[in-house]
């Protein structure tokens, strides 16, 4: 519960100075993504503590080292939360972390996703500037998103400090059906079920098993269970019970499927997609958007596999973390985003090679 | 690119006509008099030349050629805009992209919708209504403006509290970088690898390329809307029950707060049963299933009732709740009818602000002797000031101007933004830096040089260069406008 602001600026400009590299590491949650961390660790775990809370105003604003934890404990307390469900991991996760990373659950689709809801930063670039971009309200225009286009950028373009972010209030009511189901036929319900006015809030496929999670007034979510259960698969619905422990394991990849070394590929890629030619373990999410596959396969083979689908791929865990692990960029956005990387760090100081060989 | 072998016009307009259809390669002055300015029209300007390509090689041609000779492009979709950032360039082409206006397809699966830059709006949402589906943001201008207009200011509406801004409602976008290079940012999933260029691009004014293509998300349309007004004799006590409704766990599709000049003018233009001589007016519309919006309706009565609403009416159907939204819809040019001319100012608030907001806007209002009315996206503290004032009365404008000016600082002051949906263009250039830092500024010029170095696309547009005091200068001595606007927006 610091603010350390001051010593992480010195740490930059230190090493820029000294012509030394920077891996910033949040509560090192995530240390498996991206390709191999070089440098030297620049910890910001310690800056960290809610700034402040406005329930009212559904706003949140927080150090970037403050662990998800700590956020959701708070608005727990006015009945929010986290609309974008972010990977907690084991409570080590940080709201630096969790944008720089672009996480999101298995509500996105629905509720949106971190990149969504933030509504503002402070960054300190590699020049050791210590800048604020968007702010505390919902809209705002003025300016480039320096804020969203963060998400993802793994600490490429600059040290995120503090994040605010829209919150939500909590559902009144959730509930869950199951139903027996093959993946292709899993896909084509989910989206239509997606394409009804109806409070879905989270659609999932494993094991020849399909999720809907509904979500809202408990009128609304009651008529829909009713109605779904007998309806658009061969088996009757069931809903599940404890049904927050099977959405929370999917949230934390603590699922089965996510455990053991075999090589974890994610594709985002349109959600209504055949589902790409690879024999093995699949694990369906987003109403169909995310797909996570077990096993071993080339980056090359991959990115076809994503493009034919609409989409990309990356290898999230194992595997080769030298090679790249993002899907390759097309030549014109590769030099796009070098120029951009050069506007926030002139001289490479932060996460290099981190995000992608080139930059 | 050497300035010396720069064409003048006359070469430039047969360049263009070697392959655009020479009806479309404007040059004289009547003709190009309509793209003179946008949405907001006391800023004007013609430009060397008016083009109106229909293919997107077409495009890229010319900004092959404006590259080469480093000649400004400004981008220009309805001219709907409400910040003068479609004003032409008066050295530059104008580039208008309306004949871009197919619906290229419809996903009714994937709900999706890819359109050309310059369709309309509106336009996708009545073509995807077959399907039970709509485009969400909507822009109170949604009946011309465009989606590549509201790609280039991040547009917003009255839903967005619920449904998002243009950001959250597009999956990719093509573009044309200034060079004329194709770029395809985004995809058909709802995230890429690597940092956000859909974010960045998004709300950029037309500084970083053009949008030649856009991939929209539509949404299942409700099953049902209704909406409750509310009417209060305190600002605060109405600002205090949309908190109510926050608190409560409501999000409603739609939360808009009038003060009393607006009901007023509202009232008397649109005869929609507003009560005259409240202080605060709401409508809070609530959307779902039936038996959500029948569960959050009574909710929304009753939380009104205990924060001392002094009347409370509810939608029973369609034609009264179109009627109810009529009176808000149709503020602008209400208010437009009991003033010369009115300027509509586009700040963001917190919320908890308003009251402390509005009563320093009414010292303000004596100061400089300009009534103000007051719409209010209560439910995203997005506030639109309308300032009104009699442009043949010398000075007032100016003086408008200045009280608009302070207004925006205020609004930065107390947590807030200089604009919520209308974007900078040039209208607020000289606000930005009260917003900004010189450096945060100058991370700003960086990024645009990191897509356009020469600083051709839409120049002077936005983000104030490091030239600013120059033409900040420039802007004062500026001819006065014509006619101010009477568009309506959000």
């Amino acid at each position: 519960m610091a603010d350390i602001t001051a010593l992480l600026q010195q740490q930059v400009l230190s090493a820029r100075a000294d012509g030394s590299k920077l891996n910033i590491i949040g509560g090192n949650s995530k240390a498996f993504m991206g390709r191999v961390a070089s440098g030297e660790p620049l910890m910001v775990a310690g800056h960290s503590g809610i700034v402040s809370y406005q329930p009212v105003e559904l706003v949140l604003t927080a150090r970037a080292g403050t662990p998800l934890t700590e956020l959701v404990a708070a608005l727990d307390e006015h009945n929010q939360m986290l609309s974008f469900e972010p990977p907690r991991f084991g409570g080590a996760a940080t709201i630096g972390g969790t944008l720089a990373c672009n996480q999101s659950g298995p509500g996105r689709p629905w509720w949106s996703s971190v990149r969504d809801q933030v509504l503002g930063v402070r960054l300190l670039t590699g020049r050791g500037e210590h800048l604020r971009f968007g702010g505390q309200v919902m809209k705002n225009v003025a300016g480039y998103d320096v804020s969203r286009l963060q998400a993802g950028a793994m600490g490429s373009l600059g040290l995120i400090t503090e994040v605010s972010l829209k919150v939500l209030p909590k559902p009144a009511v959730t509930r869950t059906l199951v139903f027996d189901v093959a993946l292709e036929d899993a896909v084509a319900l989910m989206n239509r079920r997606a394409a009804e006015p109806k409070p879905l809030s989270a659609a999932c496929w494993l094991d020849n098993r399909l999720y809907l999670r509904l979500s809202g007034a408990r009128a609304a979510v009651d008529a829909t269970l009713a109605q779904w259960q007998g309806q658009g698969a061969e088996s009757q619905g069931t809903q599940l019970e404890a049904d927050d422990t099977f959405w929370a394991a999917l949230r934390d990849q603590t699922l089965v499927f996510f455990e053991g070394d075999a090589p974890l590929w994610r594709f985002s890629i349109k959600s209504t997609a055949v589902n790409p030619d690879l024999p093995g373990n699949w694990l369906i999410d987003w109403g169909g958007a995310q797909r996570w596959y077990r096993g071993d396969a080339s980056m090359a083979q991959m990115q076809q596999l994503a493009e034919t689908a609409g989409g990309q791929v990356s290898l999230y865990r194992g595997g080769d973390r030298q090679a790249d692990v993002m899907h390759p960029q097309a030549r014109a956005l590769q030099l796009l985003q070098q120029r951009l990387k050069q506007s926030f760090d002139p001289d490479g100081v932060l996460n290099p090679g981190r995000l992608y060989s080139w930059m | 690119m050497t300035e010396k072998s720069k064409p003048d016009k006359a070469r430039l307009v047969e360049l263009f006509r070697s392959f655009i259809d020479p009806e479309y390669v404007i040059e004289d002055a009547e003709t190009q008099r309509p793209y003179e300015c946008d949405g907001l029209s006391m800023y004007c300007e013609m430009p060397l030349v008016v083009v109106l390509p229909e293919s997107v090689e077409q495009v890229q041609r010319v900004l092959q050629i404006c590259h080469q000779h480093g000649i400004p492009v400004v981008a220009r979709g309805a001219g709907t805009g409400l910040c003068a950032g479609a004003m032409p360039h008066a050295e530059g082409v104008l580039l208008s992209l309306a004949k871009f206006n197919q619906i290229v397809s419809i996903d009714p699966l994937a709900r999706t919708a890819r359109v050309q830059p310059g369709v309309r709006n509106l336009a996708i949402t009545e073509a995807a209504a077959e399907h039970g589906l709509y485009y969400g943001p909507d822009p109170s201008s949604q009946i011309a403006c465009t989606i590549g207009g509201n790609v280039a200011e991040n547009s917003g509406g009255v839903h967005c509290l619920k449904y998002g801004l243009t950001v959250h409602n597009i999956l990719s976008v093509e573009m044309l970088s200034v060079e004329g290079e194709k770029l395809s940012i985004g995809s058909q999933g709802l995230d890429s690898c690597g940092m956000d260029l859909m974010a960045l691009i998004t709300g950029s004014e037309g500084l970083l390329g053009i949008v030649t293509e856009v991939t929209v998300k539509l949404l299942p349309q409700p099953e049902k809307a209704q909406v409750v007004m509310a009417a209060f004799d305190s600002v605060q006590k109405a600002g205090d029950a949309v908190g109510g409704i926050i608190s409560r766990g409501i999000i409603p599709g739609g939360l808009e707060m009038m003060d009393t000049h607006a009901i007023s003018a509202a009232e008397d233009f649109a005869k929609a049963g507003y009560p005259k001589g409240a202080e605060a007016l709401l409508l809070c519309e609530v959307d779902g299933t039936a038996e959500e919006v029948q569960e959050h309706i009574a909710q929304v009565e009753s939380l009104f009732a205990a924060y001392g609403a002094t009347s409370i009416r509810t939608s029973q159907s369609e034609a009264e709740r179109a009627l109810l939204w009529k009176g808000r819809k149709s503020a602008f040019p209400a208010v437009g009818r009991i003033s010369p001319d009115y300027y509509c100012m586009d700040g963001t608030i917190p919320r908890g602000q308003l009251a402390h907001v509005l009563t320093e806007m009414q010292r303000m209002s004596d100061e400089y002797q300009l009534r103000v009315a007051n719409v209010f996206h209560a439910g995203d503290g997005n506030l639109h000031p309308l300032i009104l004032f009699d442009a043949n009365v010398p000075g007032e404008f100016e003086r408008t101007e200045e009280f608009g000016g302070r207004i925006l600082e205020l609004c930065v002051e107390v947590g807030g933004c200089i604009t919520g949906e209308h974007g900078v263009g040039i209208e607020k250039i000289r606000q930005m830096p009260i917003q900004f830092s010189e450096q945060e500024l100058v991370q700003f010029n960086a990024i645009k040089d990191a897509f356009d170095p020469a600083g051709t696309l839409n120049p002077g547009k936005g983000v104030p260069t490091l030239r600013h005091c120059q033409e900040h200068r420039a802007l004062e001595t500026r001819p006065m406008p014509a006619t101010p606007t009477d568009t309506g927006a959000a």
